[in-house]
């Protein structure tokens, strides 16, 4: 190998290793979310399941009619999910320990450290400073990967349009109201006060009062203070979360956590490949002669005398 | 094809016409140096040419319906189940069947081993190919597939593993066609280019190595943003860029072995001799790299079980299915490998290598589909329009991969000794004196390659 072709080897190589540094951002730290963060306190036991926050929802999103009424109480019969006709959610758990039902609202948590967000490769999801995680249908792909990454299965996809196919999910009614200082409609809509509306910060110190007054009615824990590094909507329950539905094995590290391990090693193959292959390469070629393998390779260094 | 070749028709193997210094015009060359009547009638004889034909009848229009009618309509995807087989499948399933452009690449170039040069570029055909045809896979299977380069030019998510996942196989497909296109510019006769590419060849290859390493691992990672949706046995947060990264060497390898199988068998009119004489000696030498890989694939899933104590799901249901999959498309071929190698048997290398390839996909649909969610009680059935759809992009592969390797000096070495040099004005005193006396016979290569030194030429002149 003639210098010059080892320092084009060099070269490509380190373009290869800039091209993909510059790629990556690598300061994804812990982000604890802002600190003027709304959210919503969702009280468990006050919920008599009226479905009121899912016809409020409708209304407000533009969502499509529903095949069955908002005030229908079949679809307790099977647990729903939010999809891209609705964004919100009642699902009816029968407590056995006595007690009457447990109605549980369905919604995008709106996460301190989104795995939505993080996963998106054209960024379409932000975190506004209200505590809003808002989705930008302008510039999506459509890869789904956020439906993948979501630990609490909120994004719904719009499968049956064919050029205009987007994310669909709750964004905490950022450009109508929350922009404005206002709650959202599901909150103001709510008969029995299950929802309270304000700073997140705020939300955990009245949860835990309210365990605090009354501990017989409630599990001492909020789900979403911590879980999957804190989210915006936050819940009280009078019996444990895994009986109604809440997947309480999720841990308290952000998603994002489990993926900065591969994360990771990138800046190490970028930088340590190329210099241990062309080594390697030297080295395995190194008093060999190049010319001896009879194929169509051009070989510099043997001309014809 | 075969047929033509024993009437002694004469089939494009060089620029020139053997039978006299008439070039082969494109036309011909397309047409293999058969006249479009002949072409046409061996096409027609073909049994598989009819079956392709059915496929592409029912599927191109199902193909067409997904871009007009939606991905409702043709797959059972749902909010739950946002990926299908399109991408469990053609994208988990392909890449890493296709890792063997960088092995061949990094053996042949990094390495030295020039002895696998025979195979080497069917190794890059393979890996563009598969590379390629699970970016197809993907465009099916996106939203609005219309806005792919987005991540390039208009919105960027860097702290994204589908990011790095979008800007290496990109930047690997260049890579790979830069690195096929050396047969490319034999075949169209376009040596500068080849030249070109050649010297910057080490420099793609460890770029290959780079991409490949981290593309491939990537997409292992994607799966790390679901810990509670894929089953524990297919997920592992510190190595499941390294299961998929690993894995991927002997699926590249075997799925060399196996399209250098059905190749040597159903074209071997297309082969030479150097790649027969070749093909048995370099089959045993992929499957002990297979091996290799293979043990290596073995020891870190179990370390990647014992990592995080999940030996207890070993007992239940997806354990017997898990234990399938390992045993069926890791343990079995690694013993069936030891056993051929041993004993030199080509043919039982050939079957564990197809074993090994279907292990690999398993798994890959495993992770991305069977397994997912596994704490939800419904499981995702295909819709069968999705599975039509499948397997017309894969007809489509094989027909395009079948079309080139007619072609291009892949299974062949482009016959170079006659051919008349392109000369440039410089070279042409020099070539006039080269052609004035006699000259013990070179290959063409060894002429055209060198460089034409300075002082060579003024001696000469003189």
């Amino acid at each position: 190998m003639k210098r010059r072709d080892f320092l084009k080897a060099c070269m490509m190589c380190g373009a290869a290793t800039s091209l993909g540094i510059s790629n990556k951002a690598w300061g994804a730290g812990s982000f604890e979310g802002y600190p003027d963060g709304m959210g919503v306190l969702v009280d468990l036991t006050r919920c008599v399941g009226c479905r009121s926050c899912e016809a409020a929802c409708n209304k407000e999103q533009n969502l499509p009619a529903p095949q069955v009424p908002f005030d229908d109480k079949s679809v307790f019969e099977e647990k729903r999910r939010p999809t891209e006709a609705a964004y919100t959610v009642v699902n009816k758990f029968d407590d056995k320990q006595g007690g009457g039902p447990v109605y549980r609202k369905v919604q995008c948590n709106h996460c301190n450290e989104p795995a939505c967000l993080t996963s998106c490769f054209v960024n379409a999801y932000t975190k506004t400073k209200e505590g809003a995680v808002i989705y930008n249908p302008k510039i999506c792909v459509g890869c789904r990967n956020c439906m993948i990454a979501c630990p609490f299965n909120v994004p719904g996809y719009s499968y049956s349009s064919a050029f205009n196919p987007v994310v669909k999910k709750c964004i905490f009614c950022y450009d109508t109201r929350l922009k404005n200082g206002k709650p959202p409609a599901c909150v103001e809509i709510c008969p029995q006060e299950v929802l309270t509306f304000g700073h997140r910060n705020e939300l955990i110190k009245v949860g835990h009062e309210r365990i605090r007054e009354t501990p017989d009615k409630y599990v001492d824990h909020i789900y979403g203070e911590k879980e999957v590094g804190g989210t915006g909507w936050l819940y009280l329950s009078g019996v444990t979360f895994d009986r109604v539905g809440f997947d309480t094995t999720l841990g308290n590290d952000p998603i994002i956590s489990n993926v900065k391990e591969f994360l990771g090693t990138v800046p190490m193959v970028l930088s340590i490949w190329p210099a241990l292959f062309t080594g390697f390469h030297l080295l395995s070629t190194r008093n060999k002669d190049h010319s001896d393998h009879g194929d169509s390779h051009s070989e510099q260094e043997d001309p014809k005398p | 094809m075969k047929r033509y070749k024993a009437q002694g028709i004469d089939i494009v193997d060089s620029m020139h016409k053997a039978s006299g210094a008439k070039k082969w015009t494109l036309k011909e060359k397309l047409f293999l140096g058969l006249t479009p009547q002949q072409y046409i009638a061996q096409a027609l004889r073909n049994p598989f040419n009819w079956i392709l034909a059915v496929i592409f009848a029912v599927g191109l229009p199902i193909i067409a319906g997904r871009f007009l009618f939606g991905l409702s309509w043709v797959t059972h995807s749902s909010c739950d189940y946002p990926w299908g087989l399109f991408l469990g499948f053609g994208l988990f399933g392909m890449v890493p069947l296709s890792s063997s452009g960088f092995q061949l690449g990094t053996t042949c170039e990094v390495f030295g081993r020039h002895d696998f040069e025979p195979i080497e570029r069917l190794a890059l055909l393979n890996g563009l190919l598969g590379y390629f045809f699970a970016v197809c896979f993907l465009l099916v299977d996106l939203g609005q597939p219309w806005r792919l380069p987005y991540p390039m030019v208009v919105a960027f998510g860097p702290a994204a593993v589908l990011f790095l996942v979008a800007w290496h196989v990109a930047t690997y497909l260049s890579v790979q066609i830069a690195e096929v296109s050396v047969a490319f510019f034999e075949w169209i006769g376009f040596p500068v280019g080849k030249r070109a590419v050649r010297k910057i060849v080490l420099g793609l290859t460890v770029a290959g190595i780079i991409l490949s390493t981290l593309h491939q691992g990537a997409l292992g990672a994607l799966f790390t943003y679901a810990p509670g949706k894929v089953h524990p046995l297919w997920y592992s947060a510190s190595f499941q860029w390294l299961h998929f990264f690993v894995s991927s060497i002997p699926g590249g390898l075997c799925m060399v072995i196996v399209v250098s199988t059905i190749a040597s068998k159903t074209m071997s009119w297309r082969c030479d001799d150097r790649f027969r004489n070749n093909l048995d000696k370099l089959t045993i030498a992929l499957a002990k790299g297979a091996s290799m890989g293979l043990a290596t694939y073995l020891t870190i899933k179990l370390i990647g079980i014992a990592h995080d104590n999940k030996w207890a799901y070993l007992a239940t249901g997806w354990g017997a299915w898990y234990a399938v999959e390992m045993i069926g498309g890791v343990v079995l071929p690694l013993i069936l490998f030891a056993v051929a190698i041993r004993n030199n048997k080509v043919g039982l290398v050939r079957f564990s290598a197809v074993l090994t390839v279907v292990g690999v996909v398993l798994n890959r649909l495993n992770t991305s589909m069977f397994t997912f969610n596994w704490k939800l009680s419904e499981r995702e059935i295909p819709h069968w329009r999705e599975i039509v759809i499948c397997i017309t992009l894969y007809a489509i592969y094989i027909t395009v991969y079948r079309f080139i390797l007619a072609r291009l000096p892949i299974l062949y070495t482009w016959k170079t000794a006659d051919e008349t040099v392109p000369v440039t004005e410089k070279q042409a005193g020099y070539l006039a004196l080269e052609r004035a006396k006699p000259e013990p016979v070179g290959t063409y290569c060894s002429r055209i390659e060198e460089s034409i030194p300075a002082t060579h030429y003024t001696t000469r002149k003189e």
